[in-house]
């Protein structure tokens, strides 16, 4: 490792830029820090917004019509309005709402940014996922179910071998690209300063005024983190695929 | 020591009726569609019944697997009442196979694995047994080498032999089947309809919803015809066909025949 | 028990009964089309205004009810401030004004880009095919936010050209910032209705002795055009609602007035839900109209294609 930090160190004396993450190890700290905050946001949000779609594809077949029509309004709301302003909603509004501890003089909130950020993008994202899995659970034909049914299934058995494995496999492709979409959405949680990679990315180019040198590094993780997930993606899509169905 | 082939708990024995029904009514919410239906199904025995749609014959093979619930009368199978509150549906299922009009294999499994998946999950039988018995299963319903493929890439006729096989592979007492050939193309209704005539010729206990007659006349041990709910006629496939009495069942063979 | 993959090169045959209901087939076609455009289409009906309009009369009734006698309630503190958030103090054109004028610009400047970067994709020359497609999906898989801080940042604030200096505003910054990621996308939308085409038109126009200029501009674009509407509409709406973002830099735009006039009112929290909602309500108030005409558009084009 001490390799790479002569490089960069040598690089700044002889050309001027600057990747002082890579030899400071100050910088290099805070950087990881950061990164590891966007990274466990992206997961964080990515699985709330699986439990908000699997939760809301189940109460869109409830018998009560107000539960419907609720799921249907949220879902309709978060769709159309921008998602920046939702996380702001979340945060000032909610935020606000929720009570807070005394931590020794100043309040503490229950939730901080960071959560609210997981809230506010989960919801989002769910809004899709619900449609997703709503359209591929109605893709299994009834006829099948019965068949799973005739053959001594329990409704939960069906469930786990044959009515999740079928929706998931209908479900795939769009709900990876709700999750591509989702990647490039949390960096909105900058806006309620939550300490994720651009945060921390602008803390050390206040301090060390290396702003491009910074840029490039994000563009590098970003834009890397999706190359990487659109390729796993499709393989996954290809492994999935059910022969000849349709 | 017991005779063998009967049911212990329930004190059936194989002179009685295997599927007995007895005046059943059923209706969907104001709609009745069985209106007091009644008939005895022996060991052995292939029945068909036939009749024009919405007379209640799906219905009425769905009641016999406790797919549908029945809002009075009574269904046996084996001695077990179908519709008793207690009952173990699973034990029901053991006994009874069915097979469907579409749509009926699971499209994520291989045929193989079709066949295997009910009694590993849910007779949770030895893996090494269950595909032994699945192969000689996909021998028997002349599909050989099609165990691996998927039923999307099977025709409709193969996909229908490798449902019969799947719920044979449960070890059933008697096979229902709905219509299992109605969606099907002609050319491949004839290897369905030869499948399910070795299953009765073997001894299987066979109730068949059907619209093929030259299949009733030719298998059946016994025909029903059901029209709005009732049972109208019924009879051997000879006295049926040739000499029905209820005008009703002349307009209908008339005009399918 | 594994299967080969390989196996089932020789089972191509489809069946001739299906094995799942036509809804999973429509479920993936929708979703390589999303996939392939960049974005989920925006589809917005009368009664989803009703849920906006619903949020925000909940919010108004929780702060009259929150608030004290003395101070302003909740309506008449926004109707106080609507006309600053709406389109900023006198004499500029600010707050939601220059969200709809960034928008404006941006989607200009990003769909000449993207035509041409399009073009380029679809270019005889391997260098020219090669880079654009770099370029387009560098864009496409940057998030927006990003591309906004690089361009705010790395743009200087003025532009000395030897005879005069002109200075560069902030909005401005903001326009290219956000003219990056809709010239990408675009670029993927003309792609895509370019090689949508049956090579059938290519074909015959090469027959009859076009050059490739002419095909491209006298066949192939003319038929592509409208197929390229609807699409293009819904970035427009997209990037409608992801305007607020430069808020963050500083832009003086609804957002950024919304916080100051909030801050003017004392902070009071029982107007906060009130003011933010407003923005959600407007923001989709200016969308609505414009994603329904989108779909009338691809109503009406798709009956005689």
């Amino acid at each position: 490792m001490e390799f790479f930090a002569d490089y960069f160190r040598e690089l700044y004396e002889a050309t001027g830029w600057n990747f002082v993450i890579f030899y400071e190890q100050y910088e290099y700290d805070r950087f990881l820090e950061g990164m590891w905050v966007s990274i466990k946001l992206i997961f964080a949000s990515l699985l709330f917004s699986l439990v908000v779609g699997f939760v809301g594809a189940w109460a869109q077949g409830a018998k009560s019509r107000i539960v419907r029509y609720g799921i249907s309004g949220y879902i309709q709301l978060f769709r159309n309005t921008p998602p920046f302003v939702q996380i702001l909603f979340f945060y000032f509004v909610l935020g606000n709402l929720t009570p807070s501890y005394d931590a020794g003089g100043y309040q503490v909130a229950y939730i901080e940014s960071f959560g609210w950020a997981v809230i506010s993008l989960g919801f989002f994202a769910g809004a899709f996922n619900v449609e997703i899995f709503r359209s591929g659970i109605e893709a299994v034909p009834e006829s099948t179910v019965e068949a799973a049914e005739a053959l001594g299934y329990t409704r939960l058995k069906s469930y786990i071998y044959i009515i999740f494995p079928l929706a998931f496999r209908v479900c795939l492709p769009a709900l990876n690209n709700n999750l591509v979409n989702l990647l490039k959405t949390t960096t909105l949680a900058y806006g309620i300063a939550v300490p994720e990679m651009m945060y921390t990315a602008n803390q050390i180019w206040s301090d060390n005024v290396n702003v491009s040198e910074m840029m490039i590094v994000l563009f590098v993780f970003y834009v890397g983190l999706v190359a990487i997930l659109v390729y796993g993606m499709h393989k996954w899509e290809k492994k999935m695929k059910i022969p000849g169905y349709g | 020591m017991p005779e063998i082939g009967s049911n212990a708990s329930t004190g059936w024995t194989p002179d009685q009726p295997m599927v007995s029904i007895k005046d059943v009514y059923k209706s969907f919410g104001e709609l009745e569609v069985l209106k007091g239906v009644s008939m005895d199904i022996m060991k052995g025995e292939c029945v068909c019944i036939i009749g024009p749609s919405g007379s209640g014959k799906s219905t009425l093979i769905r009641c016999v697997n406790a797919l549908n619930d029945i809002q009075s009368g009574s269904i046996t199978v084996e001695g077990q009442e179908v519709n008793a509150p207690g009952l173990n549906k699973l034990d029901l299922r053991k006994k009874v196979g069915m097979v469907f009009q579409q749509y009926n294999l699971f499209p994520h499994k291989t045929a193989l694995q079709n066949i295997m998946m009910a009694p590993l999950h849910v007779l949770k039988q030895d893996e090494g047994e269950v595909e032994e018995r699945a192969r000689q299963l996909v021998k028997k319903v002349r599909l050989e080498g099609k165990e691996n493929s998927y039923p999307g890439e099977l025709s409709g006729g193969q996909q229908q032999r490798v449902a019969i096989a799947r719920s044979l592979a449960m070890n059933p007492d008697v096979m229902l089947f709905d219509e299992v050939t109605a969606a099907l193309d002609p050319e491949t209704v004839k290897e369905v309809l030869v499948t399910i005539q070795d299953l009765a010729e073997e001894g299987m206990t066979c109730i068949l919803v059907t619209h093929e007659m030259g299949f009733a006349r030719e298998v059946a041990n016994h025909i029903y015809f059901t029209d709005r709910g009732i049972i109208v006629e019924h009879g051997t496939p000879a006295t049926f066909f040739d000499d029905a009495k209820d005008p009703r069942t002349k307009e209908f063979l008339s005009q399918i025949l | 028990m594994t299967i080969n993959s390989a196996s089932h090169a020789n089972n191509k045959a489809q069946t001739d009964l299906p094995v799942l209901l036509p809804i999973a087939r429509q479920s993936q076609q929708s979703a390589m089309i999303e996939r392939h455009e960049g974005t989920y289409r925006l589809n917005m009906q009368p009664r989803h205004i009703a849920w906006a309009l619903v949020l925000f009369a909940l919010a108004c009734g929780a702060a009259q009810a929150a608030a004290q006698p003395e101070m302003l309630g909740p309506m008449q503190a926004l109707f106080k401030w609507m006309e600053f958030i709406l389109w900023g103090p006198e004499g500029e054109l600010t707050g939601f004004a220059l969200n709809l004028v960034i928008s404006f610009f941006a989607m200009m400047l990003g769909t000449v880009a993207g035509a041409a970067l399009g073009l380029m994709q679809v270019s005889l020359l391997l260098p020219v095919r090669q880079g654009s497609w770099v370029v387009t999906q560098f864009f496409r898989n940057s998030p927006w936010l990003v591309l906004l801080f690089t361009i705010m940042l790395l743009v200087p604030f003025e532009v000395d050209l030897g005879f005069v200096v002109i200075p560069v505003p902030d909005w401005i910054k903001a326009v290219i910032g956000f003219s990056l990621p809709v010239m990408a996308n675009i670029s993927e939308v003309v792609r895509g209705a370019v090689i949508s085409l049956p090579s059938g038109q290519w074909e015959s126009a090469e027959s009859l002795a076009f050059t490739r200029r002419q095909t491209m501009w006298m066949i192939i674009l003319p038929q592509c055009f409208k197929r390229m509407i609807p699409p293009w509409i819904n970035w427009y709406c997209i990037l409608a609602m992801a305007t607020p973002l430069c808020s963050i830099m500083g832009v003086e735009e609804s957002v950024t007035f919304t916080a100051q006039a909030l801050n003017a009112e004392g902070d009071r929290p029982e107007l906060i839900p009130v003011f933010y909602s407003f923005l959600l309500v407007i923001h989709f108030i200016y969308t609505y109209p414009i994603a329904r005409w989108s779909i009338r558009l691809e109503k009406k084009f798709t009956v005689k294609t």
